[in-house]
């Protein structure tokens, strides 16, 4: 079967050869357009007058567009209805498109964008969390706030309490590949566009509406992106409907792409966030209960930062059974990029705030960070019959403490009311602290600590614990379609799209082992509007476990009417027909799969269906904060160790150990590139990654020369990835994980290592904010000293 | 503006081709020779998305001009690998999955074979270095690394 099997990357033969095409490579016809934005260079303010003679006149170009000469508002949001395309008037941030011009090249359209006079009546902007704060200046009209159990009481009545701030910064998605877009207009006023959009459906709808006509005109495809990373969701929208809008009105194809100074001024990035803490505690390191404040710079418009917030709520316990929390979420608009979706949608933010908490709290009260973590683990899925046999299920409290007695008086509930009935981290972080050593090296790092007095080491465990399911319920759903040809050759499409991820092969190993052929045998096709509609974006990790189960379906409704036939020619039963190795045997009769297809089409069987799939179980009711809005939860854990510098901050990670759960994995060697590629990022996003706005509003790291990304030169020494061996307790595709997102927040061991380096240069708590650069390794480790 | 012709050799094919003066050679293969490999990462030589050789050196196409190419010998990845043969770093990306997204994966690849060309046994270190200038945001690196110290192998050894 070909599940399970670590095949390479469909499109890996493309890839090494330069012949995958992205947007940017797709053959366009002669006289094919190109667009290019003018921005605002004012962070907030009235238009009071443009003049863009010089950019009509300027050599190349064909029409300049402002929000009065669209045909309406062509908004491009994802929900709120609250991005035009082109400033109706107002401006809310430094690079907010102003105006739109198509010219007869890529760059006579840059060039041209640049010589417009856009003259603005500027306001004061909202730039920062404390702006905002001041100007009370929310969505939603204030903060959110969730509570379980009485927290007030919890931290009156604690033996022990500590308190802090963490600031975390955004992160920029850097895809490799920027926005792009390609509109090719058809007969009668319909659209086909080629997009790098993670989200096709909404491209479609989003240039529906802004052509005025329905959403059978537009056709959307994407068969690839160079990257997504959650970048591509909705920021790919304005795109789409300004090469539509351009192509309608000119007949011509137009194609639009972001040059990357420009993809990083206008597009959004991942929230940043400061968080507060209030935390009751005892002298075990037990915590009794938290009080947390988020605070979310969403940027100027809605986007999806609504459930971005949730999600970092959510988050707020990771692995951890808090009797009573409160938290309250302040969604903040400033006059700053609208951040968006980026991998783990704001859970890696929930989630480092309560591993700043057990940081803080090891470092008060002495004990180490994985042990602090451990007693303060939900119950493990096998507790009713591994209490007490194994680490990580409490057994070392000793007699006084009581886990049991504990552990009845509390539910292991979440503090969104949902039961945690699948939890793996005690025995997959015996594992890890086993395979990485971790005890001795501990040691060893406190012994190079205690010598040396210039280069500190630091050593940290953090687990993960993420929840899989759209927040939304009604975005758990998906669509395939499979055809099978009278040559045995498989065509297979369904509504996830390719970022690199590699599910398009991952759901053609599915398909194969529906059929039980070769792989080879499947042709996965572009994502297209036409063939799978009303899909959801391909996030929130979704799309293996969606997908994978649409196309089961799909090949599973064609293989039932194909056993049918073929049972009934050779006077089997149905059940005696069994599809593997490349055949089908009825009975005591083998047919290569080829003929038996040949077959069935002779005797006019439909070898078409379509497949869908819908998540069971989930419910979500967001305003109170309770339900259970995930399927199931994926986890995983790491270790990373840490040298900085004292002198300069400098840093390096030295090495990484991971053990991550994808599941019983549908492809080992794509899910561990996936957590390879997701710790780095997380990491990266924790240390060098830093977005700088200047008091103007104006993003100041707008290109790889200024905002640093890691590169192969920091990719630790020692880089060990494992996944841990266990089938989803969840009724899953193959009983397969999620894979995406979960592992980007191993990351977060890479900054507890660096907090604990800087902690060992004196006695205070270093108090790192994110992302550690070396300015702020510093500050933590001049902080240390003087406590 | 003025257009000027240039004569050069890309993946040992002579070509002559007209170009601005202000053309980048990346914007020159791709929008008039339609060799797509190369791919703009930035267009500021940071990212080494569009890198391709020239005279044995690795460079960023989209910081070379367009003219600058007459006279020389440019390598891309068009010309990796010999027909239906891939090249061993091609087939040991495949192989290590060192690839995703894969729209750093011709630069990489062009890169690794400047580097091998001229280096036939990098340490660990030499070859993580080298690539320093080629960012992926998909991998983590790890096993671009392994595919290029397994394909050092592969070479040496049919050299021998």
């Amino acid at each position: 079967m070909s599940v399970a099997r670590p095949l390479p990357h469909d499109a890996a033969p493309l890839h090494v050869t330069g012949a995958a095409r992205y947007v940017d490579d797709i053959p366009t016809p002669a006289g094919t357009l190109h667009l290019a934005f003018g921005t605002s260079a004012v962070a907030a303010g009235r238009i009071l007058s443009m003049d863009l003679d010089a950019v009509r006149h300027a050599p190349g170009v064909v029409a300049v567009l402002t929000h009065a000469d669209l045909p309406r508002d062509c908004d491009v949001s994802p929900a709120a209805h609250d991005e035009p395309l082109l400033a109706d008037g107002v401006v809310h941030y430094v690079g907010q498109a102003v105006f739109l011009v198509i010219a007869e090249s890529h760059l006579a359209a840059r060039h041209a964008a640049r010589l417009g006079r856009v003259e603005i009546e500027a306001g004061t902007p909202i730039l920062t969390i404390d702006e905002a704060l001041e100007a009370g200046s929310h969505f939603e009209g204030g903060p959110i706030t969730w509570s379980r159990g009485d927290t007030e009481a919890a931290l009156a009545g604690a033996p022990r309490r500590i308190s802090g701030v963490m600031e975390i910064g955004g992160q920029e998605h850097f895809y490799l590949e920027g926005q792009a877009a390609l509109a090719f207009p058809q007969e009668g006023g319909d659209m086909v566009v080629h997009s790098s959009s993670q989200h096709p459906t909404e491209i479609q709808h989003k240039v529906a509406h802004a052509l005025g006509i329905p959403m059978h005109g537009v056709r959307v495809e994407v068969r690839r992106m160079g990257g997504g990373f959650g970048g591509k969701e909705s920021q790919g929208n304005a795109l789409a409907v300004a090469c539509a809008v351009a192509a309608r009105l000119t007949g011509r194809a137009c194609k639009m792409r972001y040059d990357r100074d420009d993809d990083m001024v206008i597009t959004g990035k991942r929230h940043d966030f400061r968080i507060a803490y209030d935390v009751g505690f005892d002298d075990e390191g037990q915590i009794l209960g938290i009080e947390f404040t988020q605070y979310a710079r969403c940027g100027w418009s809605q986007d999806l930062s609504l459930p971005v917030a949730d999600r970092a709520m959510l988050h707020s316990d990771n692995a951890y059974r808090i009797p009573a929390m409160r938290i309250a979420s302040h969604r903040l608009k400033t006059n700053t990029q609208s951040a968006t979706a980026f991998r783990g949608f704001g859970g890696p933010q929930g989630m480092l705030g309560i591993e700043r908490v057990m940081d803080h709290l090891a470092h008060e009260t002495g004990l180490d960070g994985a042990e602090i973590r451990r007693r303060n683990f939900y119950a493990e899925a096998e507790a009713e019959t591994k209490v007490g046999t194994g680490p990580g299920h409490g057994h070392k409290f000793g007699a006084a403490h009581s886990p049991k007695a504990r552990y009845s008086e509390r539910e292991n509930i979440t503090h969104y009311g949902m039961e945690v009935t699948d939890f793996i981290l005690g025995g997959l972080t015996d594992q890890l602290l086993a395979s990485s050593d971790y005890a001795v090296r501990r040691a060893a790092v406190e012994d190079w600590n205690a010598h040396n007095s210039i280069l500190k080491r630091g050593i940290a465990y953090a687990p993960v614990k993420f929840g899989i399911s759209f927040t939304l319920t009604h975005l758990n759903q998906a669509g395939a379609l499979v055809h099978v040809y009278q040559d045995g050759s498989i065509h297979l499409n369904h509504g996830g799209t390719e970022m690199g991820q590699g599910l398009f092969q991952k759901v053609a190993q599915v398909a194969a082992s529906r059929f039980g052929v070769d792989p080879a045998l499947v042709r996965i096709t572009a994502t297209d509007t036409g063939k799978v509609p009303n899909t959801s974006a391909t996030a929130a990790s979704s799309g293996s476990d969606l997908n994978g189960m649409a196309a089961k379906a799909a090949c599973d409704t064609i293989r039932d009417r194909m056993a049918e036939c073929l049972a009934e020619l050779h006077q089997a039963r149905v059940e005696e027909v069994v599809f593997a190795n490349g055949e089908v045997r009825i009975g005591t009769t083998t047919l290569p799969f080829a003929e038996a297809v040949q077959l069935c089409y002779f005797n006019r069987v439909s070898l078409s269906a379509t497949g869908f799939y819908k998540t069971p179980d989930i419910s979500w009711n967001r305003v109170a904060g309770r339900g259970r809005p995930f399927f199931y939860f994926a986890y995983g854990a790491a270790v990373t160790e840490v040298v900085i510098d004292t002198l300069t901050g400098e840093n390096r990670i030295l090495r990484a150990d991971i053990v991550h759960d994808a599941g019983a994995s549908l492809n080992p060697a794509l899910d561990i590139g996936q957590v390879e590629g997701a710790y780095v990022q997380g990491a990266g996003w924790l240390t060098t990654e830093e977005l700088v706005w200047d008091d103007a509003g104006r993003l100041r790291t707008h290109a790889p020369s200024t905002y640093k990304i890691p590169a192969c030169s920091d990719r630790p020494d020692i880089f060990n990835v494992a996944l841990w061996d266990g089938p989803n307790r969840a009724e899953t595709i193959y009983r397969s994980k999620a894979v995406g997102e979960p592992p980007l927040m191993l990351g977060i061991s890479a900054f507890l290592a660096l907090s604990d380096a800087c902690a060992a240069c004196g006695s205070g708590y270093p108090d790192l904010d994110a992302p550690a650069t070396p300015e702020r390794v510093l500050a933590a480790v001049t902080r240390a000293r003087q406590a | 503006m003025a257009s000027l012709p240039v004569s050069t050799t890309i993946n040992s094919d002579d070509v002559e081709y007209l170009c601005h003066a202000d053309e980048s050679l990346l914007d020159v293969l791709r929008d008039r020779l339609g060799l797509m490999g190369a791919k703009e990462g930035c267009g500021t030589g940071d990212c080494g998305a569009c890198s391709v050789i020239m005279d044995g050196r690795v460079v960023c196409s989209c910081l070379v001009l367009g003219a600058e190419a007459e006279g020389r010998n440019i390598e891309t990845i068009e010309g990796m690998a010999d027909g239906n043969t891939l090249h061993p770093l091609q087939q040991k990306f495949i192989e290590h999955a060192a690839l995703q997204c894969g729209i750093c994966t011709p630069g990489f690849l062009m890169a690794a074979k400047a580097l091998l060309d001229t280096n036939p046994d990098p340490s660990e270190e030499e070859i993580r270095f080298w690539l320093a200038g080629n960012l992926c945001r998909c991998t983590g690196y790890d096993k671009i690394v392994r595919a290029v110290a397994d394909a050092a192998i592969v070479m040496r050894e049919e050299r021998a």
